[in-house]
């Protein structure tokens, strides 16, 4: 099961940013300032993190934190 | 105008980041104790490859680079804004001046982000191509040093790479200068960057034979001219200027370290690896160099010399200084900043571009340290007792690269 914790500790490495601001309704675009390459570097991270694979179709639709979290969820 | 016609151009920032010595004050200090920055590499382990020294980059570069974004540069791109920023800096020019389209950029690389290319053919061999990180092209190819440095300043003038290996910092500057003197651009970041002390750049200069296995005696290792000289000394770092147009810069009160008069460029066509005979394309750069600034060879005081430390590119420069110079070779002092610093591939000319400058305003020759067994066949003043206090109007800068790329530049005092 993937916790809050373990989600956000690929997106501060994968994106570089502040802890405190990856919150649950936080948009990767929107409001952590994810540009194309580093969601596709994110969304690759959090397949090696959690051994899954995310085809593009889905990762298209993981836009927030929560939305990872319960993908991740679905997948294991 | 110059005597030819041409808009001249002016040295006003200099930015060098070195194994000897980041920053101007700290790089011209080194220069004038002699001081070494070659030492075992701490970059890998070297265990396993035949040369086990080089000059490393110790200073920390996050004053320079944030490191969240340090995390998607190579280190041959963090060396470059580093370098970029020092010269800024240093030239008293504003963010405002900078922004727009006078202002353009030209750093070179040799190589490019090699160590980004190593770390993901691991990964592409351990686990496929699947697996490749999306920033690796961009963080690989080398004009990604010349793009980060326009993005950082907003200079969206005049735009290109040079990668001709060690001729690649002296063809950015003169290439940089010649946007200015066309009229193309008002103000230039020009150099180079490398950042090559990385397994499989050591393995393959190494067994090239190129590189010296003087591992007991690293700060000895790099010994242009000597009898015993037995190979280049691997180096990163980078180099940047900026470039002014002179009566602009001269306008706003600018320090002028030196002017850019000439320059160069040749090719041997002769060999991959090895210089022509007599320096034949070097010669060709040299000469260059002088002709499009109207200057007799007689009028040049200080020669830095690309100096390498290889048994064929010291004895084959030598031979071609003398047939740009004839009698005068033996007038001129000539000395090989690389006996200190190590060879920075691409930043090498750049960062000798500096030396120059900080030369011809300081009134201080950079000496030739370790040339305490001088060959015979090389019989030129290499300045080998230390820094000298000497004035000199013109001096002529050269790098040379496999490939049989030359490239010389030609400086004035300010």
């Amino acid at each position: 099961m993937a916790t809050f914790e373990d989600v956000k500790d690929v997106i501060v490495e994968k994106l570089g940013v502040d802890a405190d601001k990856v919150t649950p309704e936080a948009r990767f675009v929107e409001d952590l300032g994810a540009d194309s390459l580093e969601t596709v570097e994110l969304i690759m991270g959090l397949e090696d993190r959690f051994g899954i694979t995310i085809s593009d179709e889905d990762a298209e639709q993981i836009r927030t934190v929560q939305a990872a979290i319960d993908y991740i969820g679905s997948q294991q | 105008m110059s005597v030819t016609g041409l808009r001249r151009v002016a040295v006003t920032g200099l930015g060098p980041v070195t194994p000897i010595g980041t920053g101007a004050a700290a790089f011209a200090e080194a220069q004038r104790a002699g001081r070494s920055g070659i030492s075992t590499i701490t970059h890998f382990d070297p265990s396993d490859v035949a040369s086990k020294i080089a000059g490393q980059v110790d200073d920390d570069l996050s004053a320079f680079v944030d490191p969240r974004e340090a995390r998607k540069l190579d280190r041959y791109v963090q060396l470059a804004l580093a370098a970029a920023e020092l010269a800024v800096r240093d030239s008293g020019l504003t963010g405002e001046e900078l922004r727009g389209e006078r202002t353009g950029a030209v750093i070179g690389s040799g190589i490019g982000g090699v160590k980004t290319f190593e770390d993901q053919a691991g990964v592409l061999h351990s686990r496929g191509p699947g697996r490749i990180s999306p920033m690796f092209i961009p963080m690989m190819i080398a004009n990604m040093a010349t793009g980060h440095v326009a993005m950082r300043y907003g200079a969206t003038g005049p735009s290109s790479t040079v990668v001709t290996a060690c001729a690649t910092g002296t063809g950015s500057v003169g290439d940089a200068a010649r946007y200015i003197q066309l009229g193309l651009a008002d103000v230039m970041l020009a150099g180079g960057t490398e950042a090559a002390v990385t397994p499989i750049a050591v393995g393959g200069f190494a067994n090239m034979k190129a590189l010296s296995t003087r591992n007991d005696a690293p700060q000895e290792a790099s010994r242009p001219f000597s009898a015993s000289r037995d190979g280049f000394v691997l180096g990163e770092g980078a180099g940047v200027v900026v470039l002014e147009e002179y009566e602009k810069a001269k306008a706003r009160g600018a320090t002028i370290y030196a002017e850019i008069v000439g320059y160069g460029t040749s090719a041997d066509a002769h060999h991959i690896t090895l210089p022509a005979p007599e320096g034949r394309g070097a010669q060709v750069a040299m000469r260059m160099a002088l002709a499009t600034a109207g200057v007799n060879p007689e009028q040049v005081g200080y020669v830095n010399a690309h100096g390498t430390s290889t048994h064929f590119n010291d004895l084959h420069e030598t031979q071609g200084i003398k047939h740009v110079f004839g009698a005068h070779a033996h007038e001129l002092a000539v000395s090989s900043t690389k006996s200190m610093t190590g060879h920075l591939l691409g930043a090498a000319g750049a960062v000798e571009a500096i030396a120059v400058a900080q030369a011809l305003h300081d009134g201080i020759l950079p000496p030739t340290i370790n040339l305490t067994d001088p060959d015979p066949l090389l019989d030129l003043d290499y300045i080998p007792e230390g820094a000298r206090e000497q004035q000199v109007e013109y001096v002529l800068s050269n790098s040379f690269a496999f490939g049989g790329q030359n490239a010389a530049l030609l400086f004035r005092r300010a």
